[in-house]
């Protein structure tokens, strides 16, 4: 791998006083974000094919599939009020979690932001156990204290689930560092948005990382907006992947809308960790379909700029990519799509089933190790 | 028992506790290859080598956060903060992430962790780095917190704090580190959280104190035997859980109460405190109770202006001879 790749750099782009883009200026810096068209992006993918055997891309494009069919469908029960707080979907994205989720292994850890349902889904957990976390019902990984954006599964080695922006990078960095500190040979991966590069939080973890070589890959999803407001209107310098030379970290910038691409990526930097005990920062440009959250109306963007990253649909391009390689047929994506439908209308049933919370639990988990009797 | 002070007694269950479990480590600024920048850490690195004490660049919020994500993985970090000033910080990750995490998570991940260090007033260093922090952590549910004011209570109590499953917010008084006293050389000797101490029995009024507070309400204590008033003194040691029932229990037998705290009076622990003893024991109160605390202002520097901002010996006095009526 090359490190340090630059990556296309926009540019410069006319502000207007306010620093809020006019017209022209946001179509040209809309442009020069998208690096290649479809039908690049395919020819880019299909070369990756090679490598992989027929099962390992199959389910690859399920876990996809499965992920925006279960966010469609959390959509759709968060409309109905089956779902409350704050609910943000992963649709348009799924490349992320699933290409790199599928370069670890069983026991290494994941540790994620509010934007998490996937990386719980990609990790393993049932998504019964994740659709009744959201439902705040009995049988979620939570036990329905967690809620959307505090999913945890033990059983996985998913710590969750953490929705202050920035707040889960120095989390993950320890989680690396106990591993070291143990002497196994696990691998952390740490993700977050683009946002929460700003923090402090990710500047003072990548120092730490690679001052005392721990084994955690930073994955910065970045999907060009922080809720409304966008990379060009928030952060100074915006190619994130540079910013990891601050710290003499090796870093890679990763199409994120293309799952293998993003999966070789996080071989590269897994392997890297694994072997060396050494950190990586990866940046995969990708972008959100939906709003930030259910509650968005999203007049900061438009239809345009939405629509033409629609055409980088990291599922549709896979699709594409596997029935041109003669991977699979119409007959086979019809069936995975049915599997796919299938798998989240038990998870909606499991949810609707799931009892409610006992009373009881309003005071369990507060203290591992209780002294005091809880109030009567 | 040697006679040792306060920051001999906390070397030492930093030392025991190092030794007796491989998965403690200690990491802070200035902890290892500097001794402690009060010395509290002295030897440890030489003993223990780099990877059990760790000297960590000055980034609060970062090693509070790297020290929950290992606790979080199996480990048992104590992060001292160089002051408890600087755990300002460090509040995101010791709020939102230590004292929360095993709640959200459906007690699946516990995060045995200790941040220590020392907090409270300090000697003219004005208003950043002298100020008592404990009403801040006490106020949430998922956190511990800890005041030792003796040196045994400081080594059994952080003993307890290390081996302990939860968070726990251990404050030592900077003033403090240099106060001498007998020491259970035993390394299996250990001080239960959650139990207050009576550090004086008196019949006559209760004053209950914490930390820098207490040697000051014993002094009270003395001087108002003399003048015919019993008192009792009562170190809650653990802030949070508070254990209630040993004051209530005092303040029923002696129907009167001051509490002294050497911080602000605002939301403070002596307001709680006082809350609680109303709920609880109010018929029995012959007198309103009284706090002492620290003035409402950042801490000054001029030593004149500083002694006015902390509670002394006289205004304990005047408030137990205010609450027996004796004014």
């Amino acid at each position: 791998m090359s490190k340090q790749q630059p990556s296309e750099r926009s540019p410069k782009t006319e502000k207007s006083a306010t620093g809020v883009m006019d017209e022209e200026a946001s179509e040209s810096a809309e442009l020069s974000t998208i690096r290649e068209d479809h039908q690049q992006a395919k020819q880019a993918q299909k070369g990756r094919l090679g490598g992989l055997d027929r099962e390992t891309l199959l389910g690859l494009y399920y876990k996809m599939l499965l992920i925006r069919r279960f966010e469609e469908k959390s959509a759709e029960a968060y409309s109905m009020g089956k779902i409350g707080g704050f609910c943000h979907l992963y649709i348009g994205q799924e490349a992320v979690a699933v290409g790199s989720i599928s370069a670890i292994r069983q026991d290494d850890y994941v540790l994620t932001s509010y934007r998490e349902h996937a990386h719980a889904i990609a990790k393993g957990m049932s998504l019964e156990s994740v659709m009744a976390e959201l439902f705040g019902k009995e049988g979620g990984c939570s036990g329905g204290k967690g809620g959307s954006m505090h999913m945890f599964d033990s059983k996985v080695n998913f710590l969750g689930g953490h929705a202050i922006v920035g707040g889960q990078i120095p989390l993950a960095t320890g989680v690396a560092f106990a591993t070291k500190y143990k002497g196994t040979d696990q691998v952390t991966l740490c993700y977050f948005g683009e946002a929460a590069v700003n923090q402090g939080s990710f500047h003072e973890s990548l120092n730490m990382a690679q001052l005392w070589k721990v084994p955690c890959v930073y994955i910065c999803e970045n999907n060009q907006y922080g809720m409304g407001t966008s990379l060009q209107r928030s952060m100074s310098f915006q190619d994130i992947a540079q910013k990891a030379c601050a710290y003499e970290i090796a870093s890679e910038f990763v199409d994120g809308m293309d799952v293998l691409a993003v999966r070789e990526a996080t071989e590269r930097a897994v392997e890297r960790a694994r072997k060396e005990y050494l950190p990586t920062l990866l940046e995969v440009r990708t972008y959100r379909f939906m709003g930030h959250s259910m509650s968005d109306p999203g007049n900061y963007r438009t239809r345009a700029e939405i629509e033409k990253y629609q055409q980088r649909d990291p599922i549709k391009l896979f699709a594409a990519s596997l029935r041109e390689a003669g991977v699979i047929g119409d007959k086979d994506l019809a069936e995975i799509d049915s599997r796919a439908k299938e798998e989240v209308d038990r998870a909606i049933r499991f949810a609707d089933e799931s009892p409610l919370p006992q009373p009881e639990e309003l005071y369990t988990d507060v203290y591992a190790a209780p002294l005091e009797k809880k109030p009567s | 028992m040697a006679v040792i002070t306060m920051r001999e007694a906390l070397n030492q269950a930093l030392r025991e506790e190092l030794r007796r479990d491989e998965n403690v480590f200690l990491m802070g600024e200035e902890v290892a290859a500097y001794q402690g920048a009060y010395k509290v850490t002295k030897g440890l690195l030489d003993e223990f080598g780099d990877k059990r004490v760790i000297d960590t660049p000055i980034t609060e919020l970062g090693f509070a956060g790297l020290g929950v994500g290992a606790a979080m993985a199996g480990l048992r970090p104590i992060v001292e903060f160089m002051t408890f000033n600087f755990s300002i910080l460090a509040t995101d990750q010791i709020i939102n992430s230590a004292a929360k995490m095993l709640y959200m998570s459906g007690g699946q991940f516990k995060v045995p962790i200790v941040f220590r260090g020392p907090g409270g007033s300090a000697f003219q260093v004005s208003s950043q780095h002298s100020q008592a922090l404990e009403s801040w952590f006490a106020y949430f549910p998922g956190l511990k917190v800890v005041m030792p004011s003796t040196p045994a209570d400081a080594k059994g109590l952080l003993k307890s704090s290390i081996r302990d499953d939860d968070p726990v917010v251990f404050i030592e008084q900077e003033r403090m580190y240099g106060n001498k006293g007998e020491v259970p050389e035993d390394p299996d000797f250990t001080i239960p959280l959650g139990v207050s101490e009576v550090k004086r029995a008196g019949q006559d009024a209760t004053i209950v104190a914490r930390s820098l507070m207490v040697p000051v309400a014993l002094k009270a204590a003395e001087q108002l035997e003399k003048q015919g008033v019993s008192c009792e003194v009562i170190d809650p040691r653990t802030i949070r859980p508070l254990d209630i029932e040993t004051i209530v229990t005092s303040v029923k037998k002696t129907n009167r109460v001051v509490v002294a705290e050497e911080s602000h009076p605002f939301c403070g622990v002596g307001a709680e405190i006082s809350t609680e003893i109303m709920e609880r024991a109010f018929d029995f109160l012959d007198a309103p109770v009284k706090r002492v605390s620290g003035a409402d202002v950042p801490m000054p520097y001029a030593k004149n202006l500083e002694d006015l901002a902390i509670p002394t010996v006289d205004q304990i006095v005047a408030a137990v001879r205010e609450v027996s009526y004796l004014e």
